[in-house]
């Protein structure tokens, strides 16, 4: 008798904690999950803490230091550990706070992209009928534009400024979420279960989002995933054009657009700020593979 | 002194084909002009090959598709889900079961979930007495407590099928629409779903609707047999006076098409076979 009890007791809503353990078995079984998830952590450390870590200002100009190569090349000082840029600008400084802009960049435009278009993929594939054509027309008009093209026309009626330039790479980009979730929840509203909810009484509102959505989680984290990267490429590639945040903001696309014309002369200045780009994108994309793995029952092995 | 639990006049449903750009639409008529009764705590079995309208039915049954014309009867109540929004206790009253029961349960749900679900749309009972409720549905159709918080995708097909069955007596069902509930399973896990829900029917006093192509599954559970072709009832009867006087000449197809696995009928098959 007590030992029923007690199992009951342990039968009891398996607390938050039990889920994250489980979850955290199914993600560090893949082991590049766990290097991406470590890399982004600490990224993410980094450039919180950058004001207290940096050696210099981001925006501090050293005259007697103009593109001074990093401490372990010839010439190299230690006060500038990855070398200094064409104005005097201390790399190691810049990269730290430009983490900052480059995460909140991809933060900001993958959250927009990606509920924007859950919400209307969501409805186009949830009604059909006139309402799914109205939307997915004008998602392929979008589609047709070349991104860059159509968020460099977003920026120019917005105006230039970092914070437009993220409204028009979220805009370009919610596409891909809209048919990723249509096709999904088409895919799933006539399986039986969604049926049986019907039957059991759950509304359209639940079903949408309750009952068919979670089943289609999986497709759109590693979409978002991979935006986030092309988010932070797609604002570097705007920031080059002037068109995005603008100079002397420390953002690794910028950078990288300023120090494009020493590239033959000082390797560093063009170098880090494309790794740190390269590294962040890549450690995104482990994690947003591991993500899929951990969240998706059908995936597990039981 | 018998109730009437579902009652079908003329049902009609046509599908319509638009032909695309430039063919010609057309219609398909899925069911014809079906007539039916079944009455408290008895088993009508619905009998066709695949295409005939039988799942069509069954969805109309199940207020889940309007029919093109007819009267839908629950409880001797007019059902029309065109014209107004059903009620929830309407909803209550007819649940379904699903031929596959790897699609008929959210894979991201807990079996526990799966179970107070509907408690959850349809009424205000408190979240301790669900559980209670689901943890007493979840024994009565032979599993174990320790699997109320298991993913669907941790169960035979078997098991699959007990916990959508369960599912659909959590809310005291008047009507039970069984589509092919079966057939996707293998012989001796068939005999035991068949032998469960013969024990709930007489336990919970409930009417089926028993949707089936397997004759020999037919013969052991149901009161009443309709034979469907093409979306025509072509035969509508008692068990006994179907299968022993087969009036329509589809239906003593169906029943020739039957392999006989008894002693006799072997015998006469050995002996055809050696002379």
């Amino acid at each position: 008798m007590t030992d029923t009890s007690a199992t009951h007791a342990k039968m009891q809503d398996p607390s938050r904690r039990a889920r994250l353990a489980e979850f955290w078995y199914y993600f560090s079984e893949n082991r590049g999950a766990v290097i991406g998830l470590a890399v982004f952590v600490l990224l993410v450390i980094l450039a919180l803490a950058a004001p207290l870590i940096a050696p210099h200002a981001a925006n501090a100009q050293y005259r007697d230091a103009i593109l001074v190569p990093p401490y372990w090349q010839e010439g190299g000082r230690a006060a500038y550990l990855l070398g200094t840029d064409a104005v005097g600008r201390d790399m190691l400084s810049r990269l730290l706070f430009g983490a900052r802009y480059s995460l909140f960049i991809g933060v900001v435009v993958t959250l927009l992209a990606l509920t924007s278009g859950i919400l209307i993929g969501t409805v186009a594939g949830y009604f059909r009928g006139w309402a799914d054509t109205a939307i997915t027309r004008v998602m392929d008009i979008i589609l047709a534009f070349p991104s860059l093209l159509l968020a460099l026309v977003l920026v120019a009626v917005l105006g230039p400024g970092l914070t437009n330039a993220m409204i028009a790479i979220a805009l370009v980009q919610q596409p891909h979420y809209v048919r990723l979730t249509r096709a999904a929840v088409m895919a799933e509203k006539n399986r039986d279960y969604v049926t049986a909810a019907r039957v059991a009484g759950a509304g359209n509102l639940r079903l949408m989002f309750r009952t068919i959505l979670p089943n289609c989680t999986a497709p759109l984290i590693v979409q978002a995933a991979l935006s986030f990267s092309t988010a932070i490429l797609d604002a570097a590639a705007l920031g080059f054009l002037g068109m995005g945040a603008q100079p002397p903001t420390p953002e690794w696309g910028t950078m990288l657009a300023e120090a494009r014309e020493f590239i033959l002369r000082a390797w560093w200045v063009v170098t880090f700020p494309g790794l740190a780009i390269l590294i962040t994108v890549l450690a995104i994309n482990l994690m947003g593979d591991g993500l899929r793995d951990a969240l998706d029952p059908k995936l597990k092995r039981s | 002194m018998s109730e009437t639990v579902l009652e079908t006049r003329g049902i009609v449903r046509d599908y319509h084909l638009s032909g695309g750009l430039f063919g010609q639409g057309r219609t398909i008529h899925a069911v014809k002009d079906v007539s039916l009764k079944v009455e408290k705590g008895k088993t009508l079995a619905i009998v066709g090959e695949s295409g005939c309208g039988k799942s069509t039915l069954a969805r109309i049954i199940t207020m889940i598709d309007a029919p093109t014309a007819g009267e839908l009867f629950i409880d001797g109540e007019k059902v029309d889900i065109t014209a107004n929004r059903l009620s929830a206790e309407m909803r209550r009253k007819v649940q379904i079961v699903f031929q596959n029961p790897y699609g008929s349960l959210n894979p991201r749900q807990k079996i526990g979930d799966v179970l107070m679900d509907p408690l959850v749309i349809n009424s205000d009972v408190p979240a301790s007495e669900r559980r209670d409720r689901a943890m007493a549905m979840l024994t009565k159709v032979g599993l174990q407590p320790e699997h109320f918080n298991r993913y669907p995708h941790m169960f035979s097909g078997g098991q699959r099928q007990r916990i959508a069955i369960a599912r659909a007596l959590m809310l005291n069902p008047r009507l039970l629409v069984l589509d092919e509930p079966v057939s996707a399973l293998d012989l001796s896990v068939q005999a035991q779903v068949l032998n469960l829900l013969a024990d709930l029917q007489d336990e919970f006093g409930l009417t089926y609707v028993f949707i089936s192509h397997d004759l020999s599954v037919v013969r052991y559970i149901a009161d009443d047999v309709m034979v469907m072709y093409f979306g025509e009832a072509v035969e509508y009867g008692t068990r006994d006076k179907v299968f022993s006087d087969p009036q329509h000449e589809y239906t003593r197809t169906l029943f020739a098409a039957t392999p006989r696995a008894d002693v006799e009928s072997i015998r006469k098959r050995l002996e055809r076979r050696a002379a």
